[in-house]
């Protein structure tokens, strides 16, 4: 298969330096860009129907478009990368911004030449340490080389950059709560619509992208939308970073088309469960999915296939459950997360998410009631889509909703026998 | 209009509002808690969810947020859908989850929103069994309690208080279901609306804590409509009596006035009529020294004093009612009536009068300058002088930004999607004062100079908005440049407003004010031109019309009279000392009447004990021109009445029979009428006393009212008759209609199922508009408007300073400069100890630093106060509190030096 995303990544890892990554054919996109009218650009990405890689799956051509261009637009426009990455179990933007940080500049400098974006920021999560050293390396070398500032590679386009380090919650991941982070306010989301794209950072109009997804600018602008569509293997196009997690063999993240099955994933690349462990059901798309089971293994790894099975591909990094683990005590971990991260603002999410955690911890330690199941199952439709402000909560209860149909039964011994059967 | 389909039932409502406000404006029972009329919608307490379908066919339909959804042309909803009620059942559970659950000794308890809601939703069984999160509470000062176990998270407090009020000391802190609301240390809320907490917070965390002192539940307390006295504006206030105290305040609604929000001095400033020092009954001199006598004795005494007396005074005040100082005037006679407001009052309040009613613009309500979208302050502190206004400008600043949202089609009341676009951009709103003003933050320019100056810069900007107005020589090139951009800014906004007002005791920064609405009507524009007067009844008085303190201390020093009647009046306020203890000595006979024992009624040959608003009938007149009615909360005990009652027994004992007619209030307010017809239309400020709804009165207490029958069984256990109320059509019990009176006539607000303060949304004609039948009051003066009539030429010289001399200026304060607030304890508690406050160039070319003592002389006293060093200050002045003792009858602005004491 033919590398893209990981196309720069060295075997040690350690990014290229700006002479190397242009010798490597980088910021190649940028100067045919620059030859293009904007529009066009954003027309070859809408061509390319490249989809958001941040969880959402939204057409990122599309989303340029509503941002509001010529003359009498509002100025500054922004654009953030969203590398906030704090979902459990995924890891895959964190290989792009230590391994390949010239690419994700480049594919910035890209989306912002689109929308005409005056300024962008590079949302990260603080933890990523590493990252925001190589980042900023990155950040002084496209400067000095001219891909960034003033007049870039003498065009009239300007763009500065910026590095901004998240003081670190799940919840400013989240786009319009990423934005009030950036401005100092507390990371609670903003009232949709008005969108980002017209009313986003300070006012302005905004785009914010997954750093995964900008990566992939480039190749498209360089190859075009045709090559891009024909990488993958299925209707969504482009290759995509899969991860897998838990007790697998080889746990890991590869570079693979989109469309690759999670048998696939599971018994070739991730060498199937530990000796003596058995697969019992899988978060595809991170921990805010529903579980999927061994009836699914088949299933394609995309955005329409996924969701046909009743889960999300989410972040396409998926965490798996073998037969050993307690399947309570790993949704109790989860709600124990996603409730200490949820950020106070909308009352299903910040009483419905810690109840569930209570009453989680009580099956788990053995204290649970028979009745703590419907609880919980009002508890899931209390975070259903729609019932929430944002899409922590209903994210949150996927995967307790959905242990609760396939595992239910594990549930239901915890509370007969009033202590954990895997312990 | 618009047409939505609620349960299938076609309504018309207004086009773009919240389905919330729509359903709620239509009378539906809706539960919510982040939403708050004044403050918009921003969906997160998800209780107000309803089901929404896209059209007749659509019978599953998605649960939506009321508050969030706009109600647009055949929006269909259904609030009783079952999914809807489940899931509106579900949030109060889940808010209830940590609730402690604590309402019986909870001081919210029967006036609390989550009660109502709780009980509105149906959910009353927890399902919990797990222990609830605890907070630490914090002491937030005198004003307010705090107890944030009872939280919901509904962040109307801090949305409140930051973005509406301005404070930056309350905050929301952590996050999940611990979300604190608190300050970032123990401490005193610094906004001077911090006490709105009260209402806004729909729990008990934030209640009042002047009530803990004398506790008593809503439905225990008898009230009735009144007018706050403590400044000019008028605000509507319900008291609360129990026991013959009063216990409490709190907002009465009028769309046009005070709407959802009082200031900290309104609210909490009633404790003075429970003051030690209330006078209960009449003082007779009797060796030197007052002496309580019988109300009979005092009357003989009086009669004796003043019958066949041709040389008696009277001094009125702009702290009594219309109808008392009426009743004063018609005791001594128009010509022999002295306003009481002290000289500089007397001469500013003319000219302010003058400029309201002719022209050229017309005085605003407080909703109206809100709505202004370019402001001009010249010469007030408007938070420290006008509270309620400061509060109503840092609405007005949000005019302009605010129409960035119409072009995305972004509705108004989409609260926080407004604001996020609009960010820091304000105004325009400019600030001219001699020192730094709390709306600072929110001005796009602010100009700190002597009051001649800021008439100065006035006077320029009218200029520049119109070549017709007086030029103003010798301006600086930055004045010159200041001027031209508020000439523009006004110029270029649709509701221009200029705000002045008295406080500089200078008629030449009113005349500016009024030059700059001029110029902007000859400039096309619709200017509104709002005079902040001091005190509650300063405009009314004026427009009685009476002679000034140096006239009435005139006629005894020519001998013309020898006996002065004062009415709820502390003469020390409003002249030097000296000139006052003058007076009272060449006086023969001082009769004084007022409801605390002042150091007036201590030089008062005979002093009666008068009723304060709490405990009469009257009729005030606000700044905006506005008559209000105010009732008679509780009978009081002892001798005390009303000011007119009293005068009216002393006309009646001075042999002078006309008084006889006076039969009660409305009897005093028709001679008004026909005495002064620009008074006239204070007939029509409430429903005369026969006023009945289907034969019954108007309750003053609720229905739930306890104890009634065991409350005086100490003394006696056949219960008393109630008393009677000859003035008003209110009752003094709990019987009467059940029906909702007129506005004017609402004592406390309370609707089935409607407990707390939000009930009022049943008393509206639509949500956040004027109550059922219109806003109570009636304006008074509506001028001419228009460039017609010519300009003010009397532009002052440019201010000199003087070396080794300051020029003091009265500097205001919310807390402290009011006479009768500062006995509510715990208003004294934030008073400012008297200083005089100086620009830090000038502390240190005198060598003086903070805190350092000095000595100033002012009115003929010398007077030693303690430094304060403020940036704010323009150089060459000193600032003097205002009213603050002991400065309070000091004439200023005044020229003095500063000396180390
Ligand atoms: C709670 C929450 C956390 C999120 N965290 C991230 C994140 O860390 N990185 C990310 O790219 N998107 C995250 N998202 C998705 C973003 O809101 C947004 O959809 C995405 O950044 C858009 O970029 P894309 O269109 O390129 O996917 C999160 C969403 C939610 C609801
Ligand atoms: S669902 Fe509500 S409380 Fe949870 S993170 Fe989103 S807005 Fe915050
Ligand atoms: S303190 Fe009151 S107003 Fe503030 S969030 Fe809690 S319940 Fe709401
Ligand atoms: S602004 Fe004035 S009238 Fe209103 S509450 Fe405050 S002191 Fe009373
Ligand atoms: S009132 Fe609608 S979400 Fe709170």
């Amino acid at each position: 298969m033919e590398k893209v995303l990981t196309r720069y990544i060295q075997p040690d890892g350690v990014p290229l330096d700006a002479r190397a990554y242009e010798r490597a054919g980088g910021y190649e996109s940028v100067r045919k860009a620059l030859r293009m009218a904007p529009k066009d650009v954003t027309e070859t990405v809408k061509q390319s129907n490249l989809r958001g890689r941040g969880g959402a799956g939204f057409p990122t051509g599309m989303k340029w478009s509503f941002v509001p261009t010529g003359p009498n637009a509002p100025r500054p426009k922004y654009l953030c990368a969203n590398a906030d990455e704090m979902e459990p179990g995924t890891f895959k933007d964190r290989l792009l911004l230590e391994s390949a940080p010239h690419q994700l500049i480049e594919g910035m400098i890209l989306a912002a030449y689109a929308i005409a974006a005056d300024v962008a920021y590079i949302f990260i999560r603080g933890e990523y340490i590493l990252a925001i050293e190589r980042l900023q390396k990155a950040l002084a070398e496209a400067y000095e080389a001219g891909y960034l500032g003033k007049n870039i590679q003498g065009s009239a386009f300007s763009l500065e950059m910026y590095v901004h380090a998240s003081g670190g919650r799940y919840m400013c991941g989240e786009e319009t709560g990423l934005l009030n982070a950036l401005e100092g306010k507390r990371a609670n989301p903003r009232t949709k619509p008005p969108f980002p794209q017209v009313s986003g950072l300070f006012g302005k109009p905004t785009i914010v992208q997954n750093v995964e997804t900008l990566s992939n600018l480039p190749h498209i602008i360089n190859n075009g939308p045709e090559w891009f569509k024909k990488l993958s293997k299925s209707e969504d196009s482009g290759t995509k970073l899969y991860g897998v997690s838990g007790k697998v063999k080889q746990p890991g993240l590869w570079e693979l088309p989109m469309g690759t099955t999670i048998r696939e994933l599971l018994e070739e690349h991730a060498g199937g469960m530990r000796e003596g462990l058995a697969f019992r059901g899988v978060l595809p798309g991170g921990a805010s999915t529903d579980f999927l089971t061994a009836e699914h293994l088949d299933v394609k790894m995309d955005f329409g296939g996924v969701q046909k099975a009743g889960s999300r591909l989410g972040t396409g990094t998926m965490i798996v459950l073998d037969d050993r683990t307690c399947p309570v005590g790993m949704v109790r971990n989860l709600e124990h997360f996603f409730a200490q991260e949820s950020c106070g603002w909308c009352t299903p999410c910040w009483s419905g998410l810690s109840w569930s955690e209570q009453l989680l911890t009580s099956i788990e330690e053995g204290r649970g009631k028979p009745d703590d199941l419907e609880k919980l199952e009002f508890i899931c439709k209390f975070c259903a889509p729609g019932n929430t402000f944002c899409a922590l909560a209903p994210g949150a209860v996927e995967p307790l909703q959905s242990a609760l149909k396939y595992f239910r039964e594990d549930f239901g011994r915890h509370i007969q026998a009033q202590h954990c059967p895997w312990r | 209009m618009t047409k939505i389909f609620v349960e299938n039932q076609a309504y018309e409502v207004e086009d773009g509002q919240s389905l919330l406000h729509a359903c709620l404006s239509l009378g539906f029972n809706l539960p919510y808690f982040c939403w708050h009329p004044a403050l918009g919608s921003v969906g997160a307490c998800r209780q107000c969810a309803v089901k929404q379908f896209r059209d007749e066919k659509d019978t599953r339909g998605r649960l939506v947020m009321s508050c969030m959804t706009p109600a647009i042309e055949g929006t269909r909803i259904s609030i009783a859908d079952a999914e809807a009620v489940a899931f509106r059942k579900g949030v109060v559970e889940g808010l209830m989850l940590n609730h402690p659950h604590d309402c019986p000794v909870c001081d919210e308890g029967g006036q609390c929103h989550l009660q109502d809601m709780t009980v509105m939703t149906g959910h009353d069984y927890r399902r919990t069994i797990y222990p609830k999160r605890t907070f630490r509470n914090q002491n937030l000062g005198p004003l307010l309690n705090h107890e944030m176990n009872r939280c919901i998270q509904c962040y109307r407090c801090v949305r409140y208080y930051r973005e509406y009020a301005g404070g930056t000391d309350l905050d929301a802190f952590r996050l999940r279901n611990v979300v604190y609301f608190g300050r970032h240390e123990d401490g005193t809320l610094q906004n001077e609306f911090a006490g709105n907490l009260d209402e806004i917070c729909p729990t008990g965390v934030f209640t009042d804590k002047t009530v803990k002192r004398h506790y008593t539940r809503k439905w225990d307390l008898q009230y009735a409509p009144s007018v706050c006295v403590h400044c000019g504006l008028g605000c509507n206030i319900s008291p609360g009596e129990r026991y013959g105290t009063l216990r409490r305040i709190v907002n009465r609604y009028n769309g046009e006035v005070n709407g959802y929000f009082l200031c900290d001095r309104g609210r909490f400033g009633y404790e003075f009529v429970n003051s030690p020092k209330r006078m209960r009954q009449p003082l007779l001199l009797k060796d030197g020294k007052p002496q309580p006598v019988a109300k009979a004795r005092a009357m003989e005494h009086l009669a004796s004093v003043l019958r066949g007396n041709k040389k008696v005074i009277g001094i009125g005040s702009p702290r009594a009612s219309l109808e008392s100082n009426f009743a004063l005037r018609a005791l001594v006679g128009p010509e022999r009536f002295y306003s009481g407001l002290s000289n500089a009052g007397q001469r500013l309040t003319a000219a302010a009068l003058e400029i309201l009613r002719h022209g050229p613009a017309r005085s605003p309500s407080l909703r109206q300058i809100e709505q202004a979208d370019a402001v001009l302050v010249l010469g007030e502190d408007v938070t420290n002088v006008a509270p309620r206004m400061a509060l109503a400008l840092r609405q007005s600043v949000r005019q302009q930004p605010m129409r960035a949202a119409d072009q995305l089609k972004i509705p108004h009341w989409l609260d926080h999607a407004v604001r996020e676009l609009a960010q820091d951009q304000k105004g325009p709103l400019y600030i001219a004062t001699p020192a730094a003003t709390r709306l600072d933050d929110v001005a796009t320019e602010t100009y700190r100079a002597a009051p001649d100056n800021i008439a100065r810069l006035g006077f320029a900007v009218a200029r520049a908005l119109g070549a017709s107005a007086p030029e103003v020589s010798g301006l600086s090139e930055a004045e010159r440049a200041l001027a031209a951009r508020i000439a523009e800014a006004l110029k270029s906004a649709e509701r221009p407003l200029v705000v002045s007002g008295t406080s500089m005791n200078s008629e030449a920064v009113l005349q500016a004010a009024a030059n700059v609405a001029r110029a902007l009507f000859a400039a096309g524009r619709t200017a509104s031109l709002s005079l902040a007067a001091p005190e509650c009844n300063t405009l009314g008085v004026a427009l009685l019309g009476g002679g000034s303190l140096t006239e009435a201390f005139k006629a005894v020093k020519s001998g013309s009279a020898d006996t002065v009647v004062i009415l709820e009046n502390d003469l020390y306020r409003r002249a030097p000392a000296q000139e006052v203890e003058e007076f009272l000595s060449c006086v023969r006979h001082v009769v004084v009447l007022d409801s605390l024992a002042t150091p007036t009624v201590e030089k008062a040959e005979l002093a009666l004990p008068a009723g304060t608003f709490a405990e009469s009938d009257g009729t005030l007149v606000s700044s905006e021109g506005r008559a209000q009615r105010f009732f008679e909360v509780y009978v009081p005990g002892g001798d005390i009445q009303s000011s007119w009652r009293w005068l009216r027994e002393i006309m009646l004992g001075a042999g002078q029979r006309e008084a006889a007619a006076w039969q009660n209030l409305d009897d005093v307010v028709a001679s008004i009428a026909s005495a002064i017809p620009e008074l006239a239309g204070v007939a029509q400020a409430a429903p005369s006393a026969s006023f009945r709804i289907a034969g019954a009165k108007v309750p003053r207490a609720p229905h739930r009212y306890s104890g009634r029958t065991a409350m005086l069984a100490n003394i006696a256990v056949s219960e008393p008759k109630p008393p009677e109320d000859p003035d008003s059509p209110l009752s003094f019990t709990m019987e009467g209609s059940p029906d909702q009176p007129p506005s004017p006539l609402i004592p406390f607000f309370w609707s089935p199922g409607w407990n707390s303060i939000q009930s009022l949304n049943k008393f509206q004609e639509e949500i956040a508009g004027p109550l059922r039948g219109g806003d109570p009051g009636v304006r008074l003066i509506e001028p001419p408007t228009g460039a017609n009539g010519s300009y003010f030429t009397d532009v002052p010289n440019s201010f000199e300073p003087k070396a080794g001399q300051w020029l003091l200026v009265p500097l205001y304060h919310i807390f402290g400069t009011d006479e009768l607030s500062c006995l509510a304890p715990a208003i004294t508690e934030l008073s400012p100890e008297p200083y005089v406050m100086l620009n830090p160039e000038d502390a240190s070319a005198l060598q003086v630093a903070e805190g350092v003592e000095v000595t100033v002389t002012v009115g003929g006293a010398t007077h030693r106060l303690r430094i304060r060093i403020a940036p704010g200050i323009a150089k060459g002045l000193a600032g003097l509190p205002a009213g603050i003792l002991p400065l309070e009858g000091a004439g200023l602005p005044a020229w003095s030096g500063i000396s180390r004491a």
